[in-house]
């Protein structure tokens, strides 16, 4: 062993000699001072290249040898050399050997070297492949994994036959595993030999058609790397890979998803199309016939969006939620290239949440939001919190969160993001403090209301004591400036004072520019200026010598008489600069504003050629370009074509043949199934908009309100009866009604009604005056509930007779604006509307005996009947406006717009918790609007709304509103129960002003009759999951029954249900869009403890409930 | 897709390398010494970098950088998001993720990055398949295989790699069944000057160590879901329970994960548990500065304020500071113009302040901004935003394990701007 080192370092010495020697020939320019380093360097290499050499003798040794445990070893140190960027090649022979090992981890560690390696040493890695095929036939899945993996590694062309041959075996293969590897083999064959690709597209083909969640992701790799265009073969597959989106991991994902936006773009027609068309009940006709679109039909589509797009939107929604941030902004940039407008909203929130995550990814997510936020300000305005500075963020974050704070900055949030600005501007990061000017600079001039503030701002900030803080300040200001010069004398005299103390050549080049070029406006100061700068000139950067050069022919054209000499003397100057630069621009200038023989007839051009107006410069943003590539790219982060990028193509005007994406097998579907019910309802409402149906639905509604009636009021004799009689016949109903339900409610309710046609025909004609004179029809109804409150006071079930009354009346004027869905909604939801009133007015009675009769008058009106009424500032409107509002509770009256930020209109609003004339779905809400200021407002009006998708029925435009003079108007906003904030805008003929609506959630309710027996069945079928409750430790004002339903019913829009227990209070009542039951039950304890429970599927609206009853309850 | 590779350390030697196709040289990196070198602080280096035939994605963590070499045209953020993995995946493997632990198993790492990406397309990044495939190396494991001649590598098919749940291995087996949760708040805010807050908000993570025998299905319930606002779960998580029923269904990995993280909705009021009061002057002219800090406690609900940490980057006009505090130490370093107080526990009858004069340039003129303050802080036994766990059920299994939950809030990014 030392012998062999000794020898073999002579030897290395001695070729290092010839080496040396040899390049010193080749360098005979070489100095001599640097033959001593040089002499280091090589001595220093060839010590190194000893014990290295050493090393691979000493292991070649070991791995030749007989025990695994020293091959092993051997391996370690191999691969560790490999880690380390070591040559390691000349162990080719020994390690390859070891290829057929037993040891499973030695024989990794040689595939490891075998791939690293073959590639130089071709011939002898042939010596492995039969290896390879044979373990190709192994068992073990996983051996024969690894194999394929090893064999389409070595990237020998000469075996490219037997690789493909394997590739396609594999392709075959039973296990899903092996089938990964092998698309993944499918990527380095077509690397290394792309002749091959005709047959690999076959074996794409057959891969893809593959179920295995596993491969999935593998094989859509490999189709985008060999055949990207071969868009053909996606069609079958389309909405398999959409449903197994989910199921695959997180890896795989990411490619699909990129994959499919590709294709979404070249085969779904532009869902973004504006202004297109739309008909409510032909889209909804459309999509009757096929009961997989359900969910679009709640949505308002300006076009009918292919079943296969919505099918891609709906199964990556989800993964919105991944805790993979690639997967996350790759479902983003999808929704972003092929969602309708209104519905990219959806992944603002989870993109700020990524914001939560490490540097990196913080940078790439904040690029696409500066890309994003350009087009959309609306999607991030409300997050504009998250993208404040902070001071430890690195600069280029810091950079890019300021870029999205300008782009989302408007009219509204002005102020506060440049108070955050001023923050900023002080920053110690004084690169950061410069981007901020710019910042401020482009809000100056994008918002014009604040151009003056950021002006003055900005000129304070020229006595900051940085000088890059100034400098910045002053290019911006002369950009600023550019745009309005005339205003600004004042702030140009006083840069020009400032000149003497600024250093940095940037700024005062910008100033002399602008001295020079608003110099009619500084008469006086600017050849001073001129004059200093002669002074000076040999000492200035180049860039204010040619701004000096500038200002001087200008004042030369303008003010000859005074600067004549100056100029010579600086254009003399200027001609023996050292910089050629300033040279031809003063000989250029010479020629053109000194007259002489030679100058042509430029010269009596000068004037305006220098003094030309010139267009204010766009301070855009950095990212407005970005858009041309997609989202989430390499390309886009860069702002370059990166090699390999897939132009996202533009949408075709016209879809392709949709049927080729048509499978054999049919799609799973059940996903869809339970939304069926959502057809009935679609239907319904197209029955209700057609005329001859409609009659036919009132007289339904009519007869169940006036059965419902009649069994009330016969129990109104005997209130223990009555109980009975209601539950018996209530438990028959929702048997019938869930036996059913296809059959529609008409066949119960005909008999019933037939029974009860008489009165009900009564009823009828005494509506019919009812409608038509107001007053009479009032007083006989609070006649009738005179009695309410002493019956209530005793009994309760007297309570509900008197009411019912009232109910069956109301039901049957009500007009056809519940849509029937079921029978059980019919009867429920009017009755059950006016019920809560009554009840509760009953209790009130003393204070507001009209209130409850006039309630149900206001829903008599017809919506063309209010619509007409709106445009009057009547003051029967408002009165009717304040009697329809529920007495009970104190009504909440919302602030809408003030009357300061309106310009002197004023806008308040709230519940009249009535169900909605327009469309069932919509929750109503009235506006009080006020002229306050001096004169006359016009033309006011809703514009803009957001979420662009939201559904609000407007009021009429309101064509003059006097000063003084206030407006009631009624809309219909559809929330889609949630309490999330309805934002629209305010028009006047003038100004729009930024309003919103947000609604308690109570308010999202409308209150539903039911029996008790009925209500515990209900309860029964909400339990778990469905159930939300908490004890409550009520204020003692509050444990009277009255106070509870009282409290109650000021905070929810619900009915109460007729409790037999005296501790119990029951309410139920129904979200206004979906129908969705929801119960509470109060249940006292002893010490003014009280359970309190709420029963819905809709759990977030119940836990928002529960806290909002609670603290109704709590307090006194 | 990822074609290479490296990682470099603080002093810019690139310590190892690894290659998935054919093998691209390490001057390529060259070009990522070049942009380091423009950036002033290690964080400031681009992560995205283009290069004549390259591009060199990086993260950096715990001061070594990941430099991947890139290609062709891909999602920027799917490499960035893998080569955190490799971090996390070293950090499960090794305890830490240094430079001396990659060095000293780097067969293991070699071994891993192969089981990681095949031909650049990640193959294998859940923790329980990988460690199938390959044992985290244990001292004790070392000793046995010494002896025994036995290895670190699996030769099966790791079982969770064929299964609808590849985050699980099968045949798990314990004799203490146990599971823990652990959740986690972190109130991120901004606080202007006079003392209100400018922004806040809290984000919160749910984190497990199950160690269950068998395959458990787990549900998970909270006492007020309607707090999270914005969710983002393990693939574990049953996403359409979730949607329907506010309820986390899950068959758990094997060990430590993440199961949720969550943010809360910011309608509610985030409660800010400390107060500071500041005054930090530097006077015009005089070559002194004043110092005066003083922490209290604000909205804790009771709990006691612990491991207080109080930083700030002081102005480079500062040379040093005098400063006493009240309790806990403090320093400052005269390099980095860092200064931080580890203040402890906060005792709401004595309040800690740190008091002193700074000592500025001579000469210099005083500085604009007054500095940031950063606040870390722990307060057990409370999630800040009120969020509780209902119950915890375990279906699946006979066996009745032992359940575990603990609250804990942290600050996050808690800065008061002075």
């Amino acid at each position: 062993m030392d012998v062999g080192f000794s020898s073999l370092r002579s030897e290395a010495v001695g070729a290092m000699r010839t080496a040396l020697v040899s390049a010193e020939n080749l360098q005979l320019t070489l100095k001599p001072e640097l033959s001593q380093e040089e002499q280091a360097l090589t001595n220093s290499k060839s010590s190194i290249k000893e014990t290295h050499k050493a090393g691979n003798e000493d292991l070649k040794e070991m791995l030749e040898s007989n025990k695994e445990s020293l091959k092993l070893e051997a391996m370690k140190r191999v691969v560790g050399l490999i880690a380390k960027g070591k040559n390691a090649s000349e162990l080719f022979p020994a390690v390859v050997k070891n290829v057929a090992s037993k040891n499973i981890e030695l024989k990794k560690l040689v595939y490891v070297y075998l791939v690293r390696y073959a590639e130089e040493q071709q011939d002898l890695a042939l010596l492995s492949i039969s290896t390879f095929q044979r373990a190709l036939k192994d068992p073990n899945q996983f051996i024969r994994g690894s194999a394929l993996r090893v064999l389409s590694s070595i990237r020998v062309p000469i075996i490219v036959p037997i690789m493909m041959l394997a590739i396609k075996e594999a392709a075959a293969d039973l296990s899903p595993y092996v089938r990964k590897t092998s698309a993944h083999a499918i990527q380095k064959l077509y690397s290394l030999d792309p002749d091959q690709k005709e047959q690999l597209i076959e074996v794409i083909e057959k891969l893809l058609k593959d179920k295995s969640t596993l491969v999935a992701g593998s094989v859509v790799m490999a189709f985008e790397e060999v055949c990207p265009d071969r868009i053909d073969l996606i069609h079958k597959n389309y909405r398999k890979l959409c449903n197994l989106l989910v199921d695959v991991e997180e890896w795989g994902q990411v490619v699909i998803i990129s994959m499919l936006t590709r294709y979404a773009r070249t085969q779904f027609t532009s869902p973004w199309k504006e202004g297109a068309n739309f008909d409510e009940n032909n889209a909804k006709a459309f999509y009757d016939s096929d009961s997989e679109e359900k969910k679009d039909t709640t949505e308002d589509k300006p076009y009918i969006m292919d079943p296969d797009h919505r099918l891609l939107l709906r199964n990556t929604k989800p993964l919105l939620q991944s805790r993979n941030t690639a997967v996350v902004m790759c479902v983003a940039q999808l929704y972003w290239h092929l969602a309708p407008t209104h519905e990219v909203n959806t992944v603002t929130k989870s993109l700020v949440r990524l914001l939560r995550s490490h540097r990196e990814v913080q940078y790439i997510v904040l690029q696409n939001i500066a890309t994003m936020s350009i087009q959309r300000k609306g999607m991030f305005e409300p997050y504009m919190k998250s993208f404040y500075v902070r001071s430890t963020d690195a600069t280029h974050i810091k950079t890019l969160k300021l870029e999205i704070l300008t782009n989302l900055a408007n009219e509204a949030n002005i102020s506060t993001i440049l108070r955050e600005f001023q923050t900023y501007v002080k920053s110690q990061d004084k690169a950061f403090a410069a981007a901020t000017i710019q910042a401020i600079g482009r809000c100056a001039t994008n918002i014009t209301e604040v151009t003056d503030t950021c002006l003055s701002g900005l000129v304070l900030l020229l006595s900051n004591r940085d000088e890059t803080v100034v400098a910045e300040s002053v290019v911006v200001i002369k950009k600023l400036l550019q745009t309005q010069p005339t205003q600004h004398s004042e702030i140009i005299k006083h840069m020009a004072k400032l000149f003497d103390n600024i250093t940095v050549s940037m700024a005062r080049a910008s100033i002399l520019w602008l001295i020079g070029e608003y110099c009619d406006r500084v008469p006086k100061i600017a050849p001073d200026v001129l004059r200093k700068m002669a002074k000076t000139f040999t000492a200035e950067e180049d860039i204010v010598k040619l701004q000096t050069v500038n200002l001087a022919a200008k004042l030369y054209l303008t003010n000859s008489k005074q600067t004549k000499l100056l100029t010579q003397y600086i254009l003399n100057l200027g001609k023996y600069d050292q910089s050629y630069d300033i040279r031809d621009r003063t000989r250029f200038i010479r020629q053109l504003i000194v007259p002489n023989e030679k100058s042509g007839a430029l010269n009596k051009y000068a004037r305006r050629i220098l003094l030309a107006p010139k267009p204010a410069p766009l301070l855009e943003s950095s990212f407005k370009d970005r858009d041309r590539f997609q989202l989430g790219t390499l390309s886009h982060s860069l702002n370059t074509k990166a090699a390999g990028y897939q132009e996202l193509s533009d949408w075709p005007a016209v879809a392709p043949d949709q049927s080729v994406r048509n499978v054999e097998v049919i799609e799973p579907v059940q996903e869809w199934a339970p939304l069926v019910g959502k057809t009935k309802k679609a239907k319904s409402a197209d029955k209700f908009y057609s005329d001859d149906e409609r009659e036919k639905e009132e007289e339904g509604s009519e007869s169940s309100g006036s059965k419902d009636s009649s069994s009330s009021s016969s129990s109104g004799s005997s209130s223990e009866e009555s109980g009975s009689e209601s539950e018996e016949e209530s438990s028959e109903e929702s048997e019938k009604t869930s036996s059913d339900s296809g059959k529609s409610s008409s066949g119960s309710e005909k008999s019933s009604s037939e029974s009860e046609s008489e009165p009900k025909k009564k009823k009828k004609t005494k509506k019919a005056p009812q409608k038509k004179s107001k007053p009479p029809a009032a007083f006989s109804d609070s006649d009738e509930n005179g009695n309410g409150p002493v019956a209530q006071a005793s009994s309760s079930s007297a309570e509900s007779s008197s009411d019912s009354e009232t109910d069956s009346e109301d039901s049957d004027s009500d007009p056809p604006a519940t849509p029937q869905k079921k029978k059980k909604d019919v009867k429920s939801k009017p009755k059950a509307e006016v019920k809560s009133k009554v009840e509760v007015s009953l209790l009130d009675l003393v204070d507001f005996s009209p209130a409850p009769t006039n309630a149900p008058k206001s829903s008599v009106i017809s919506s063309s009947l209010l619509s007409d009424l709106e445009g009057l500032s009547l003051s029967n409107v408002s009165s009717t406006m304040q009697v329809s509002t529920p007495s009970f509770s104190p009504v909440k009256t919302y602030e809408l717009l003030h009357h300061m930020t309106g310009k002197g209109l004023s806008a308040k609003y709230h519940f009249p918790r009535q169900p909605c004339l327009y469309e069932p779905s919509m929750v109503a809400v009235q506006v009080i609007l006020t002229n306050s200021s001096d004169h006359s407002l016009e033309e006011i009006h809703i514009g803009e709304r957001s979420p662009a998708g939201l559904n609000i029925h407007c009021f009429n435009t309101i064509e003059r509103l006097e000063p003084e003079a206030s407006v009631t108007v009624s809309m219909g906003i559809d929330f889609s129960d949630s309490t999330q904030a309805a934002n629209f805008q305010l028009c006047t003929k003038e100004e729009q002003f930024k309003v919103s609506i947000q609604p308690a959630v109570g308010e999202l309710l409308m209150p539903s009759t039911m029996t008790e027996p009925d209500y515990s069945k209900e309860q029964g079928k909400l339990l778990g999951m469905n159930e939300t409750s908490a004890t409550v430790t009520m204020a003692t004002a509050n444990t009277s029954s009255q106070a509870i339903s009282k409290q109650v019913l000021s905070v929810c829009n619900v009915g109460e249900v007729p409790s037999s227990q005296s501790n119990v209070h029951r309410f139920a009542g129904r979200t206004v869009s979906s129908g969705a039951l929801v119960l509470v039950c109060l249940e006292l304890k002893e010490s003014s403890t009280a359970l309190l429970t709420i029963n819905t599927e809709k759990s977030v609206m119940a836990s928002m409930l529960l806290r909002d009853l609670k603290q109704a309850l709590v307090q006194a | 897709m990822i074609h290479s590779l490296f990682l470099i350390n603080a002093s810019g030697d690139i310590f190892l390398e690894k290659h998935w196709k054919s093998v691209v040289s390490r001057s390529v990196c060259d070009y990522f010494f070049e942009a380091q070198e423009r950036a002033s602080e290690p964080e400031n280096v681009p992560p995205v970098i283009p290069t004549p035939h390259h591009y060199l994605i990086s993260v950096l963590r715990h001061r070594i950088y990941f430099v991947a070499v890139i290609q062709s045209e891909v999602p920027p953020l799917f490499v960035i998001e893998f080569l955190h993995r490799v971090v996390d995946t070293f950090q499960d493997y090794f305890g830490v993720c240094t430079e001396a632990a990659i060095k000293d198993n780097v067969v293991v790492v070699y071994e891993l990055l192969e089981e990681m990406l095949d031909n650049g397309f990640p193959l294998a990044t859940e923790s329980n398949i990988l460690k199938e495939l390959i044992k985290p190396p244990t001292i004790l494991r070392t000793m046995v295989n010494t002896i025994t001649g036995s290895t670190n590598v699996g030769e099966q098919l790791p079982t969770g790699q064929l299964s609808v749940v590849p985050w699980r291995r099968t045949g798990v087996k314990y004799t203490n069944n146990e599971a823990y949760f652990d959740v986690v708040e972190e109130i991120d805010a901004i606080i202007d000057k006079s003392g209100s807050t400018i922004t806040a908000e809290i984000q919160g993570v749910i984190d497990a160590c199950v160690k269950l025998t068998g395959m458990p299905d787990l549900t998970l319930s909270f006492m007020n879901p309607r707090l999270l606002d914005d969710v983002s779960f393990h693939p574990c998580v049953r996403f359409k329970r979730w949607e329907a029923e506010r309820i986390l269904s899950f068959i758990p990995p094997d060990g430590n994960f993440r199961l949720l993280s969550y943010h809360v909705s910011s309608q509610n009021l985030v409660a800010i548990p400390v107060y500071v009061k500041h005054n930090i002057t530097f006077r015009e002219g005089s070559s002194q500065g004043r110092f005066d800090l003083t922490l209290g406690p604000k909205q804790t609900m009771g709990k006691s304020v612990e491991a207080v940490l109080v930083s700030s980057q002081l102005p480079r006009g500062v040379l040093n500071a005098n400063l006493n505090p009240s309790q806990g130490t403090y320093t400052f370093d005269p390099v980095t113009k860092m200064l931080t107080w580890d203040v402890g526990k906060i005792n709401p009858q004595k309040l800690p302040s740190l008091k002193g004069s700074m000592s500025l340039q001579a000469g210099a003129s005083k500085p604009d901004e007054n500095p940031t303050i950063n606040i870390q802080l722990k307060i057990q036994q409370m999630a800040i935003s009120g969020l509780k766990v209902n119950r915890l059920d375990m279906y699946g299994e006979k066996y009745k394990p032992f359940k575990g939950i603990k609250y804990m809030t942290k600050a996050g990014k808690f800065q008061v701007r002075t």
